[in-house]
């Protein structure tokens, strides 16, 4: 063998069709949404970020849909996810939500029963956060085009504190950074509910309303500066968007030391070889809050139910580059990597 | 979590990063053969902690990386096929073919299942008897014998829609294969602990003694891989090139011999290409007569090709498999070549030594 066989055979070839790499919340994702979605329907949305948008002085505005598989999974289900995926996306920018739209896309020969325990659970949510279902719509697809149910809601919300500006552009050297509970088992658990690799453990979703929590440490008049929901992608995802669009050139640095994480979705993880920072979660938030609130947002999110493992995670600092920095225990420092489509079991 | 935070432990670990720093009077240059140990190392930090001199540089063990264009192109063609599923481990699927990838594959409409255990595809087979079942086995010696299981359980159950597309490829030809180029720097190895889990390493006595190398069985944990570049170093500092066994807990000399069986029934040892760096002699299994019938090239529909190599390509990833350069070297590093669109192996999986590079330390 000589260096001339070295040679790399592989060729440069575009994307030409959407793959699901392109729905996993990492830089695909965000290559679709800023070069294809964006330019054509939303040009000036192109940096905002956001998942909410404010369409008024006091107004938000968000939308999410729900394609979740199982459709009944350990903690929730696609009904209760659908109310909370968006009203936790409401009060990511200090919104409490009102009013909800939703939109049923149903398959040809789905179970009744399950239609209307997935409607119970729509209801049950809906009471819990105080927002109203006020106008929908309901479509049936051919079986074999749909998978059982897929749920679109749209809401509306008020800003509790009409003054106060939650964004990524908000976030200043030396903030704190504070998750609220412990992360990944949105994912761990559904995972586990598939049974795809076999894998028994005993995982509830974290699936939650972020709203009381958010209520309460706005009117604690906490100095928060953004505030993000743990989706696909995780907390890892959610901490490279607002660190590459806060434009101040800030870098965060993460103690990995202090992550919270149960043993459970730990194993799991290792196992599979996943990341947990890359997990999704659909109801934890991480907030950036001036150091001296720090603690006072700590002990409100240890006091809601789900919360007690919230932690100061890392810092804010300022660099001559917007970087994230996870530190080891050993004392090094890495950069944390971009997630580039989903997370897939490694071979060894 | 019991068996590994034991091995993640800063004590003992920043013990052997001092005991290193007193033990190295001059540069050394040690490859981790194993993708593995690369993302480990880079995951934790464990470059940082080592004296300026040590070089690391990132072997070719990555499965993935080194899985030849041809094979990929083959799998998405039975993929693409009427009739046909193909299982596979899950980070095969980003991995580019000369057209396209798996993951491309089936945005197309190919019939791709991802599976964890290659018995899970026999499984699937069982239940699917409409459907032909090909096993997309990949992998060094560690992943080998559980393909040879899944032959093995397939003929149990005497299921006529059971397929291997075999590419499978084993470690000591290529260690030997780097040691022979004029060019090669590395001066010790870390074995690769999974590999030698099945293996041994009775093997690596003689490349030790050949090329005048210590070699160093080592496993993935922090504590493991700091304890072996010591062990390493230890050898290369009394001048000395033995096979020793960081990995004790899992890696006996003569391996796991079951294991070892199961392979030598299923499997012949063949030459195999690797991707970037060609065929390399008897370094890879294909099925042995015995099993010939399990072979998934019956099905395809177009002889089987060799993949071409571009030497325009500005990719030098045969030099940075080889440990000649490292990753930011390449001209393509972080400009043509990304994860999103690597056009060398090590950019693929997050085991390669380019993606690791790109993972953690970006575009420099």
């Amino acid at each position: 063998m000589n260096q001339d066989n070295f040679n790399c055979p592989i060729p440069h070839h575009d994307d030409e069709r959407i793959s699901i790499a392109h729905g996993g919340g990492g830089l695909m994702m965000h290559r679709l949404l800023e070069k294809t979605i964006f330019p054509r329907v939303s040009p000036e949305q192109a940096h905002a970020s956001q998942d909410s948008a404010l369409i008024a002085d006091s107004l938000a505005l968000s939308t999410d849909s729900f394609v979740v598989s199982p459709l009944f999974f350990p903690g929730g289900d696609i009904g209760r996810l659908s109310v909370f995926g968006t009203t936790n996306d409401l009060a990511m920018v200090g919104a409490e939500a009102n009013y909800l739209s939703l939109g049923l896309i149903l398959e040809e020969g789905f179970p009744k029963c399950d239609l209307e325990r997935i409607l119970a659970s729509i209801d049950a949510a809906q009471k819990e956060v105080g927002v109203k279902v006020v106008t929908g719509d309901t479509k049936v697809v051919p079986r074999g085009k749909g998978d059982g149910v897929y749920i679109n809601t749209a809401g509306v919300g008020r800003l509790i504190n009409p003054v106060l500006r939650l964004a990524p552009g908000q976030v200043c050297d030396g903030d704190h950074i504070i998750v609220s509970g412990d992360i990944g088992r949105h994912e761990a658990s559904i995972i586990v509910a598939r049974k795809e690799f076999g894998i028994e453990a005993d995982i509830a979703s974290d699936l939650a309303a972020l709203t009381p929590t958010v209520r309460k440490l706005i009117d604690a008049g906490l100095d928060l500066h953004c505030l993000r929901d743990l989706t696909r992608g995780g907390l890892g995802s959610a901490l490279h968007e607002i660190c590459h669009s806060n434009r101040k050139n800030l870098s965060f640095v993460l103690d990995s030391e202090k992550l919270p994480l149960s043993q459970e979705v730990n194993s799991l993880a290792e196992l599979l070889g996943f990341d947990p920072l890359f997990m999704a979660n659909e109801g934890r938030f991480v907030a950036f809050v001036s150091p001296a609130d720090s603690e006072q947002t700590l002990a409100i999110m240890q006091s809601m139910p789900g919360g007690n493992a919230a932690a100061v995670i890392g810092t804010v600092r300022q660099e001559e580059r917007s970087q994230v920095w996870v530190k080891s225990a050993y004392g090094s420092e890495k950069k944390l990597p971009i997630l580039n489509g989903d997370q897939l079991p490694r071979i060894c | 979590m019991k068996y590994v935070d034991e091995y993640r432990r800063p004590e003992k670990i920043l013990r052997l990063r001092d005991a290193m720093h007193q033990l190295v009077s001059r540069p050394w240059t040690i490859m981790e053969v194993c993708g593995g140990q690369t993302h480990s190392i880079l995951h934790h930090g464990i470059d940082q902690l080592l004296p300026d001199p040590v070089e690391l540089i990132h072997g070719p063990g990555c499965p993935v990386c080194v899985t030849d264009t041809s094979l990929i192109d083959q799998a998405i063609e039975l993929a693409l096929t009427p009739g046909i599923c193909l299982c596979t481990y899950g980070d095969m699927m980003r991995v580019p073919g000369s057209i396209e990838s798996l993951f491309s594959a089936r945005a197309k409409g190919a019939r791709i299942e991802i599976i964890y255990s290659p018995t899970d595809a026999v499984t699937f087979a069982q239940q699917h008897p409409d459907l032909n079942i090909v096993f997309f086995a990949v992998g060094f010696e560690t992943t080998a014998p559980a393909s040879a299981a899944a032959v093995l359980m397939a003929e149990a159950l005497s299921l006529d829609n059971f397929y291997l597309l075999a590419s499978h490829v084993r470690v000591p030809p290529a260690l030997e294969a780097l040691m022979q180029n004029k060019d090669c720097r590395v001066q010790g190895f870390l074995a690769a602990g999974h590999v030698c889990t099945v293996m041994g390493y009775h093997e690596y006595h003689q490349l030790a003694q050949t090329y005048h190398v210590p070699i160093v069985v080592t496993g993935f944990e922090p504590l493991d891989i700091m304890e072996g570049i010591y062990l390493c170093l230890r050898q290369l500092e009394t001048g000395k090139h033995a096979v020793e066994n960081q990995y004790r807990r899992c890696v006996r000399e003569q391996g796991n011999v079951h294991a070892q069986e199961a392979i030598h029934k299923v499997f012949q040892v063949v030459d195999m290409p690797w991707r970037g760096m060609g065929v390399i002699p008897a370094s890879g299994f294909s099925l042995n007569r015995h099993y010939v019938h399990r072979d998934a090239s019956v099905l395809l529909q177009h002889a089987p090709t060799t993949s071409k190599t571009n030497t325009n390509d500005p990719c030098l990833a045969g030099q940075v498999l080889q440990g000649i350069i490292k990753p930011p070297a390449c001209p393509a590093y972080g400009k043509s070549c990304t994860p999103e669109h690597p056009l060398g192996a090590p950019m693929v999986s997050s085991e390669g030594a380019c993606a690791a590079y790109y993972h953690y330390y970006g575009h420099l």
